[in-house]
Order: C-alpha cells, then sequence, then structure tokens
C-alpha cells in the first residue's frame, strides 16, 4: 500500500497537522520510506499470537475509590497560552 | 571526574571536599565545556542552594552515598519550577508545577542536579540531532553525535562534567549514547522505575535509567531511583534488590548466551572484534559462552517503528495549543490553532512518526500494522524467554557501528533508525540491559551489551562490575574536556 499526496493530506487532518500543499509529496516519500520497513511484518507467522501491549502482561493495580488530586487549578491553569476567570481560552467555535 | 561515586561520598564524609564545592567544581566544568551545548539549562543557584543542604545532611553524618553528589536530568523530567522543555518549541518555555518521581526520588536522597540536559526532541532520536536547541557533541571527537535520545546526559558524563545522569531508553536511548561516548548506561526493567512526570514518549516501551562512568555508580543510582510508584499505573509492585551488595559475587558459572543474530552482517568488523575480546574477558571470569539464536531478531526494527509512533501519536494529541505549551498567533478558528500550533511546536521527525503512528492507527490499516507488529511483540519476547532457560544473560554490541559524524545521517530516518538495531527488542520485551566500554575501535568507544531477564538488574551490574574490575576501558576519558 503506497502513501499519496491524499493519504498525507488525510492523516495530516487526522493528526491535526498542517501541512503544506508543497510539502505533501515529499512527506509521502518518506512516509513510504518508513512503511516499507513497516512492511516487512507481513512476513512474520503471527497466527495464534496474542497480542502483546505490556511487556510484563502486568493488569492495573486496584485502589480505593477515593479522591487522591487536590484542587490545584489555579497552578495549571497558570500555563495556559490563554485562560480568564478560570477558564481555557479558544477561538470561537459557534458563530 | 575520573572518581566513583562511592570515593567522593568518602571525600565529602571526611570533609575533604563540600558538597558545595563539588557542585562549583561541575558548574564551571559545565561553562567551559558549554560547546558541547549538552545542557539545556543550567540551574546553578537552585543547584547551590541544594548543595548548601548536603552539606548540612553531611556534617550531622545522616544520608546515603548519594547526599552532595552533583548530577543532571534529562530534559524530559518535570522538575518544579524549572522549565522542562523536552528539547522542543513546543515545550520550551513550559514550567512544571510538579516534580517528576525520579526528581523527587533524588532530591530526597539529596543528589544535586545541576540543570537540565539536551536530548532529541521528544526522545525520538538516535543522535541527540533533533533537539529544538541544537545538537550535542561527542566529547570524544567534536565532529560525531554522542548518540540519542539521551545524548547530552551522556556527553556530560563522558567528558567528567557529572559523575551521573539521569536517561530514559524507548528504543535504546541510554544505552546507544552511553556506547558512543564510553560510559555505562542502564535500562532497567518496564515498570522498575515510575514513569510519573517523565514526558511520554511510547508509553508501552519508555524507561527512566540512569548513565554514569561504571556500573557500581549505575547501581547507587538505581538503588535511588527503582521502585513502586502508585502514580505510575504500569509501576511495578517488587521487592527492590540490594543492587551495591550484589556487585561482588564472582562470575564462575555465569552463562552468556552469544546471539549470533546480533553479530552478524551489518555490525562493523571493528565493533565485532572488541566484542569477541570482551567475551574472552568474560571467560577469564569464569563465564561459559552459549551460541544462542534469536529467531526474530530482525523483526525487531519494524515493530517497533510501528508501535513507538503510534503511540506517540496518541500520547502527543496532548499538545493542543489551549492548555500549556506554544500556542501559534491569531488562529482563526479551533482547528487553525490545533493544526498551526502542532506544525510549529513538532520538529521534522517528531511530526513524522505523528503521521506514521497516525496512519497505522487509521480505519483499515489498524490490524496490518499495530496489532501485527503487537503479535510481533510476543513473538520477539518469547524469543528472550527461551534463551533465558539455558543462559543467566545475554551479549553483543550495542550497536553497529561507532559514533557517526554528525549530519551523517540526519537526512535519511531509516539509515537512522538502523542505528538501533540492537538495542530496540529489548524494550519490545520490557527487559534490563547494560551498555559497558569494551575498547576502541577506530579511536572512538565501543560499548558491549549485556540483557538480563525482568527485574534481575543486580545480576547485570554484577555481570558489568566484575568485567570493570578486570578492565579499564570504562575509566578511559576524552582528552581536552573537563
Amino acid at each position: 500500500m503506497s502513501i499519496d499526496a491524499a493519504t498525507v493530506r488525510h492523516i495530516a487532518r487526522l493528526a491535526r497537522l498542517a501541512v503544506g500543499e508543497n510539502a505533501l509529496a515529499s512527506i509521502a516519500g518518506e512516509l513510504n520510506g518508513v512503511l516499507a520497513l513497516a512492511d516487512q511484518l507481513a512476513a512474520a507467522q503471527v497466527d495464534g499470537i496474542a497480542p502483546l501491549a505490556h511487556p510484563h502482561d502486568q493488569t492495573l493495580h486496584w485502589r480505593a475509590d477515593a479522591v487522591t488530586e487536590s484542587d490545584r487549578a489555579d497552578a495549571f491553569l497558570a500555563l495556559a497560552p490563554e485562560a480568564r476567570g478560570g477558564l481555557y481560552l479558544v477561538p470561537k467555535v459557534l458563530e | 571526574m575520573s572518581v566513583s561515586i562511592a570515593q567522593l561520598a568518602q571525600a565529602l564524609r571526611e570533609r575533604k571536599i563540600s558538597a558545595t564545592d563539588l557542585t562549583r567544581q561541575a558548574i564551571d566544568a559545565a561553562q567551559q565545556c558549554a560547546d558541547l551545548n549538552a545542557l539545556i539549562t543550567l540551574d546553578d543557584t537552585g543547584a547551590l542552594a541544594a548543595a548548601e543542604r548536603a552539606d548540612r545532611a553531611l556534617a550531622k553524618n545522616v544520608g546515603s552515598t548519594l547526599v552532595g553528589i552533583p548530577f543532571v536530568h534529562k530534559d524530559i523530567f518535570c522538575t518544579k519550577g524549572i522549565r522542562t522543555t523536552c528539547a522542543s518549541r513546543m515545550l520550551a518555555d513550559f514550567v512544571p508545577p510538579y516534580d517528576a518521581s525520579v526528581v523527587e526520588q533524588l532530591a530526597g536522597v539529596q543528589a544535586v542536579s545541576i540543570g537540565k540536559a539536551n536530548m532529541d526532541e521528544f526522545a525520538m532520536g538516535s543522535s541527540n540531532e533533533n533537539s529544538f536547541f541544537g545538537a550535542v557533541k561527542n566529547p570524544w571527537d567534536a565532529a560525531r553525535v554522542p548518540g540519542g535520545s539521551s545524548g547530552g546526559s551522556a556527553a556530560l558524563v563522558a567528558a567528567g562534567i557529572v559523575p551521573f545522569a539521569t536517561g530514559t531508553d524507548t528504543g535504546g536511548s541510554i544505552r546507544q549514547p552511553a556506547a558512543f561516548c564510553g560510559i555505562t548506561g542502564l535500562k532497567p526493567t518496564y515498570g522498575r522505575v515510575s514513569r510519573f512526570g517523565m514526558i511520554a514518549y511510547a508509553s508501552s516501551l519508555d524507561c527512566g535509567g540512569v548513565l554514569a562512568r561504571s556500573a557500581e555508580d549505575c547501581a547507587h543510582v538505581l538503588t535511588a531511583m527503582a521502585g513502586h510508584d502508585a502514580r505510575d499505573a504500569t509501576s511495578t509492585n517488587a521487592p527492590v534488590d540490594d543492587y551495591v551488595s550484589a556487585l561482588t559475587k564472582p562470575l564462575a558459572g555465569l552463562r552468556i548466551g552469544v546471539a549470533r543474530e546480533y553479530l552478524g552482517a551489518g555490525i562493523d568488523a571493528g565493533i565485532g572484534a572488541v566484542v569477541q575480546a570482551a567475551l574472552k574477558q568474560y571467560e577469564k571470569l569464569g563465564a561459559t559462552l552459549v551460541d544462542i539464536s534469536l529467531p526474530n531478531a530482525a523483526l525487531a526494527i519494524p515493530a517497533y517503528y510501528v508501535i513507538a509512533p503510534a503511540e506517540a501519536s496518541s500520547n502527543l494529541a496532548r499538545y493542543d495549543g489551549v492548555r500549556y505549551g506554544h500556542r501559534c498567533t491569531d488562529p482563526t478558528s479551533l482547528e487553525d490553532l490545533y493544526t498551526r500550533t502542532r506544525a510549529e511546536g513538532f520538529g521534522a521527525e517528531v511530526q513524522r512518526r505523528i503521521l506514521v503512528g497516525t496512519y497505522a492507527l487509521s480505519a483499515g490499516y489498524y490490524d496490518a500494522y499495530y496489532l501485527r507488529a503487537q503479535r510481533v511483540r510476543r513473538l520477539i519476547a518469547s524469543d528472550f524467554t527461551d534463551a533465558f532457560k539455558t543462559v543467566d544473560v545475554i551479549a553483543g554490541p550495542t550497536t553497529p557501528t561507532v559514533a557517526f559524524k554528525l549530519g551523517e545521517k540526519s537526512a535519511d530516518p531509516l539509515a537512522m533508525y538502523a542505528a538501533d538495531v540492537n538495542t530496540v527488542a529489548v524494550n519490545l520485551a520490557g527487559l534490563p540491559a547494560i551498555s559497558l566500554p569494551a575498547g576502541f575501535s577506530e579511536g572512538l568507544p565501543v560499548g558491549l551489551q549485556l540483557i538480563a531477564p525482568a527485574f534481575a538488574e543486580a545480576r547485570l551490574l554484577n555481570a558489568a562490575h566484575q568485567f570493570q574490575l578486570a578492565t579499564d576501558w570504562h575509566a578511559r576519558m576524552p582528552e581536552g574536556v573537563a
């Protein structure tokens, strides 16, 4: 499966990355190189092999269903590029 | 500073030197070696205050071996009140409101952080050329890379500026720069060191660890870093071994597996010769060499370069220009805010991995790429499980070549990825591994990698320490630096 400019445009949209029209072709070339590497996986015999997501097949710890975080809203909001009245500000979504 | 951490600790306790003097020396050395570009942020004020506190503890004769020992953190660990950039424009002005667990642990034993080390952006790279703050130079040859992604950490230790540095290893990012810079680098078992406050790249692979001159030094630092942390859901609740006591065990009877796949085509002849000589040294120390095979080794790079980008594309979705980090100017819409902020904030390699990962996880390709890579991941892990039925550790070269020249591979991502050929499988299997200096080829350091079963860090450190008692490769230092 080869990636073309339209596919790059599609995945860039999914990844929320602005990509200029004139860069699409060169990015497609680079991604095809990486995917050629990934395509080596097609030769592996994986029938009946379960996917491995965690190296030690560890399950999550249980803990009491209690609040463990303190209220640090002010400290976190102070990091925001734009915030006012306890809220993060973004450009208008609805006109 | 070819002095060990234990020797420094003794000098501090005998008042031959103060923590403040030691810290001042490290800061001066860092400033003299500014050309290496190994530090992103020097925190001299914080360091001298911490050193003063350490001196007070030393006056009362309390605390562990690390009290008053200067070091640096890789700039991937969040430090409260000190900017943490991950070598990205995205986080160039980010000042975390909290400390990573590793930062708390090392501050808790009163080691003295002098600053934050340069690295590949978001730990994606094998040369430290993917840094928003510029490439780091190898102290052995300023025209060469120090390796990556923990390149700043490795260069600072190799140049003798600090006795140890923290690092992280997702596909080789501690071991490969340790090998390129002639120092010792330990990647612990996945889950042994907390990931809390360690900026995420690929969460099922990311692992904090240590770069130092010797295995003995690594043992002292790992002792402070290892352990369970309820704030990291993947942290393992298993007892922490006594790494320092385990160092002295003789190696008689140790079975070393020599994986033929790690010494095959693609490995420079000079590297192969150094590794063979190191294996002979191990035989002299009483170890037995066993020829083994890891049949799926060649699939490690393809599996890694699907799984790691997939996890990265998900982890890095958080950088949206809304809550923290870079934001583009005058966004015209929310979509414009997201896409332009991310295109401006991330460098080329990070964007490449986000795109590859997004593609591998997208509808229609998930099964063929991500799910298949996870199945291959189990095959690779099983190879190790099978091998460890007959051997105690597995040995081979850490890298296929010595440190390459700056710019040599930066235009070719695939050539760069190939630098990880012997290291990524260890991360896929979640195992501990160490790279230790084993000699020189073309006048540059060569690393020997030892791999052990999960949670056998004590065995690795023991095997590396015994080798270092019999050799002096780890004590060699480049000329003309601190």
